[in-house]
């Protein structure tokens, strides 16, 4: 488990591809540097999607914690 | 007394709504619709405008000849929603009582927020639009064409690559393809929402020369430049660029402290309810569910709504539940066409792109006026089937 200070949590769990990651590109958007974000998915596309994602709009991805029927990715908004 | 139902707008779910009400309960209900315009757009077409293919005046009517004779009509703006006190705030200073309220008041779009979209971007999603983009398209004699996406969410997700598909045969048939490269701007890792729906079409768009970048999702318009930037730092430079903007849920939505950041009502999948109000129903663009925001969503949600109300006037339990259906059509170019036909549990299986599909298009665009908005789609016609596709959850 992360000791990362989580700014903002998305409950997505439930949500059907593309929700989850779209809901993580809107709270980027909105956000400020230095902003960590919780996004909680139960589906599996998130799992390739998401790291994904990150990787290429240069986020860091600092956790993906598999938990009861869901993933939890931890991500700070870098720039 | 008579239940008192207030439907704010009167777009496709708003009208249908209304008309299976004022069917249903007759002398029990009284029903109003509150819209701010009184007319009846039928948004569909505007992607035909752009491209030359329908004009404009086709696509309004007057939303008094939608609706039933039973069924009233304010042409008001609602300011303000009091869920406690049972009162809709119009912007004229009157006011509407209820007993049951549907807020069917859609999406609208708002380019301010993406810096230089106005002044450097075409869309299709409103009338003024498509008609600015197909003089455009006139003009146009070949260069870099661009087509994104400036927010999510957006309504009719199909619309930007039926428009790509398109687009790319108009300029064959105008001659000038060959001196154009035609890409689209995805903002996903690839071409579609739908993956079912995105490997379909993606060796389509390889057969006939349509680039697709994915993961760009729109930060700015550089129109001196000619240049669209995206959140995740990528640069693409264009001669034409067509985007579809951001959407934001009603104002009165938001000014009644309803609805979550982007204007959208938290609503039950299932009930169709708003959270935390029994009497107030959330139908269409409106709410936040994960789905389509599309006319076919609303289609299907709002006889949901009516039996719930139905139910609730007659003083017996609602038992309807909406399941996600959607069924829409995916324009595919070259006369052909697919269909998506999807619920909740079942994602869409896609048939091969062929005449048919884009003739049932082209029917159920001709036919709307007369079918939709009174509930005259049979329930066993072949847009209202839900898929027969395996469910996810076996």
């Amino acid at each position: 488990m992360t000791t990362t200070e989580v700014t903002r949590s998305i409950d997505a769990k439930g949500m059907a591809c593309p929700g989850p990651l779209m809901t993580l590109i809107g709270a980027i958007r909105e956000g400020q540097v230095g902003d960590v974000i919780e996004v909680l998915s139960s589906d599996e596309g998130s799992k390739t999607d998401i790291p994904a994602w990150v990787a290429k709009a240069q986020h860091e991805l600092i956790e993906v914690v598999p938990d009861d029927g869901f993933t939890r990715f931890i991500i700070r908004k870098v720039r | 007394m008579p239940a008192r139902v207030v439907v704010l707008g009167g777009g496709v779910g708003g009208t249908l709504v209304a008309n299976l009400l004022d069917k249903e309960l007759g002398r029990d209900a009284r029903v109003t619709v509150v819209d701010p315009t009184g007319m009846h757009d039928y948004q569909p077409g505007y992607l035909y405008v752009a491209l030359g293919e329908a004009k404009g005046h086709w696509l309004s009517r007057e939303e008094r000849t939608l609706l039933r004779p039973g069924v009233d009509l304010a042409i008001e703006r609602a300011v303000r929603i009091h869920p406690d006190a049972g009162t809709v705030q119009l912007e004229r200073g009157g006011s509407l009582e209820w007993d049951y309220l549907v807020v069917a008041t859609g999406s609208r779009l708002v380019p301010e927020q993406i810096p230089g979209l106005s002044e450097g971007a075409f869309e299709f999603y409103s009338l003024d639009g498509a008609e600015r983009l197909a003089q455009e398209l006139r003009r146009f004699d070949g260069g870099r064409l661009k087509v994104g996406v400036a927010g999510i969410p957006y309504k009719c997700p199909p619309a930007p690559v039926e428009f790509t598909f398109m687009v790319e045969e108009y300029l064959r048939h105008k001659g000038v393809r060959d001196k154009s490269e035609i890409e689209l701007l995805s903002p996903l890792n690839r071409a579609f929402t739908i993956e079912s729906a995105s490997k379909l079409i993606q060796p389509y768009m390889d057969e006939r020369g349509i680039g697709l970048t994915t993961f760009f999702n729109v930060e700015a318009v550089d129109p001196s430049a000619g240049v669209v930037e995206s959140l995740e730092g990528e640069k693409q430079e264009y001669d034409l660029l067509v985007l579809v903007p951001p959407h934001k849920g009603a104002q009165v939505v938001i000014d009644s402290e309803l609805g979550d950041p982007g204007g959208w009502l938290p609503t039950d999948k299932h009930t169709l309810n708003v959270e935390g109000h029994e009497r107030i129903f959330g139908l269409g663009d409106a709410t936040n569910l994960p789905i389509s925001k599309s006319g076919s969503t609303a289609h299907f949600e709002a006889p949901v709504i009516a039996s719930r109300i139905a139910s609730l006037v007659n003083g017996s339990a609602p038992k309807e539940n909406y399941g996600g259906r959607v069924m829409c059509f995916l324009e595919t170019g070259n006369g052909q066409a697919t269909s998506l036909r999807f619920d909740y549990d079942h994602p869409p299986e896609p048939p091969k792109p062929n005449r048919a599909w884009h003739t049932a298009k082209w029917l159920f665009n001709r036919m709307y006026w007369e079918t939709v908005p009174q509930g005259r789609i049979p329930e066993n016609a072949p847009f209202s089937k839900p898929p027969a596709a395996k469910s996810t959850k076996e």
